[in-house]
């Protein structure tokens, strides 16, 4: 599976939907994801791919990881997965 | 001061997972205590104990939620459900702005604690999942009685190792009492049946290895138990207003402090909550039927305890019966008062005395009536119920037949 395809399980599986209802353009407000459920992603995305990442529930907007939508997600694992080599 | 009754009663336990299920059991003097079903059960020295069994957490909750209750959370939310249901009450409006929820535990989240320090020590894992703190902590089963059911008046959560639950009810009744609140959630929840949890009772070398036989010469210990008891506590005009079935009234309470050891209980530090707790209630010692004990089934716990309830009562002590449920249940440790009250209120409701089972002995230094091995029919106005915890911190609280 890819990266896109296994974020948007993980997303959908939060969200209670089915991963055709996540687009690359959904916010996870728009979702129905609330801060718990933003964390609890965070974590699952961790823990599927092997890495940290960087993002202070605090300060989501100052944090190294865009989760302004799905697309800016998937785009800063990919970052990271890279980073990893 | 309001008079305080009680209007809604629900609970979990190794006896049942409803109310008319555990008095049916106590009725019939079911041991619920029995082998361990838990991970790594086979390094424990300890491996009996008083298990909740058939409690799927799957069909009552949504992923979600087990994502975010632990299992003394679970109990609690269950046995809360049937209190609340059974009282009829629907929180709003100013009796929502005014009641809350104070409840009893001890370890809270234990199992959450156990599970994440395997991940991270045993199995190496650099990252827990995010909602460890808030399914561990103490307060987490009242916050979520109150999410629940709208219960917005004063909420927190007691710890007072064995006597949690009665330090919270104690609470609870004076909250109603003084007007404070017009009801209140109360009881407590225990879930400590894990391998560290169990592990760190071991150490003190206080367990027995096979029955909780209180008050019996050959007691070798206590055997712990889990689950939840929960209370719908009201003030009586409002009650009696609305046409609520009145289970019981509670009529007094008192505490003390040992302030003289860690462990080991003290028979004045007894006595003066159990006699504070008559004068609180304004009765006269003759009228005390019932005492369901503390009980514990250790050597030092049954001698004080039994030693204390003579010191109180004088003559009066070798007339009233003085009974042990843990014998049925196991300890649920700072949900232990909260399951034993269950026991009080069949006995000033219902007239039927809960036995202490596995008596095989008598002992002559807990030479009370301590109902051995068969529930009994009696007219009970007055029933006390005791907890007195490890650090010395005793609370008893007094219930009367309703009114």
């Amino acid at each position: 599976m890819s990266i896109k395809d296994q974020v948007i399980a993980i997303i959908a599986e939060q969200a209670v939907l089915e991963p055709e209802d996540v687009t690359m353009d959904s916010t996870l407000e728009s979702l129905g994801i609330d801060s718990l459920g933003l964390v609890e992603s965070i974590f699952a995305i961790e823990e599927a791919f092997d890495i940290t990442v960087p993002f202070n529930a605090n300060k989501p907007e100052d944090s190294d990881f865009d989760i302004s939508s799905v697309q800016s997600i998937i785009a800063g694992i990919e970052r990271l997965k890279a980073a990893q080599g | 001061m309001k008079r305080v009754v009680i209007t809604g009663a629900g609970t979990i336990n190794a006896l049942g997972l409803s109310v008319p299920d555990t008095l049916q059991a106590m009725r019939e003097g079911v041991c619920g205590i029995g082998p361990l079903d838990i991970r790594d059960v086979e390094r424990l020295q300890i491996q009996i104990g008083g298990q909740v069994k058939g409690f799927e957490a799957e069909g009552r909750y949504n992923r979600q939620q087990i994502s975010l209750y632990d299992r003394f959370t679970q109990f609690t939310l269950a046995a809360a459900k049937e209190a609340i249901e059974q009282s009829g009450l629907t929180f709003s409006g100013e009796l929502s702005a005014r009641s809350g929820v104070v409840l009893g535990t001890a370890g809270g989240g234990v199992s959450t604690w156990d599970d994440n320090y395997r991940a991270v020590y045993e199995e190496g894992k650099n990252r827990v999942h995010p909602f460890v703190v808030p399914k561990l902590m103490n307060n987490a089963a009242a916050s979520h009685v109150s999410m629940e059911w709208n219960l917005k008046g004063p909420s927190f959560t007691v710890s007072t190792a064995c006597a949690s639950s009665n330090h919270a009810m104690a609470q609870a009744f004076s909250m109603v009492r003084s007007g404070m609140a017009p009801a209140m959630i109360t009881g407590g929840s225990e879930s400590m049946l894990c391998f560290g949890g169990v592990k760190a009772w071991e150490g003190l070398r206080v367990m027995s290895r096979d029955a909780c036989r209180p008050f019996s010469a050959n007691r070798n210990g206590m055997v712990q138990g889990e689950g939840a008891g929960i209370f719908v506590f009201e003030e009586f005009e409002r009650a009696r207003k609305r046409g609520a079935d009145i289970l019981c009234e509670i009529v007094g309470f008192a505490m003390s402090s040992d302030a003289s050891d860690i462990v080991m209980p003290s028979k004045a530090g007894a006595a003066r909550a159990i006699s504070g707790a008559l004068q609180d209630a304004q009765l006269n010692r003759d009228e005390v039927c019932y005492i369901n004990a503390h009980g514990t089934g250790t050597a030092a716990n049954d001698k004080t305890e039994c030693a204390a309830v003579a010191d109180v009562f004088g003559p009066h002590a070798d007339r009233l019966m003085i009974s042990s449920t843990k014998s049925m249940h196991g300890h649920l440790i700072g949900g232990t008062g909260a399951v034993e009250l269950l026991a009080c209120i069949m006995a000033v409701r219902d007239g039927v005395i809960a036995p202490t089972i596995g008596y095989e002995e008598p002992d002559p230094e807990c030479a009370l009536d301590v109902v051995p091995n068969e529930a009994r029919e009696a007219k009970v106005n007055v029933a006390l119920s005791n907890a007195f915890a490890f650090g010395g911190m005793n609370a008893v609280l007094a219930l009367r037949t309703a009114p």
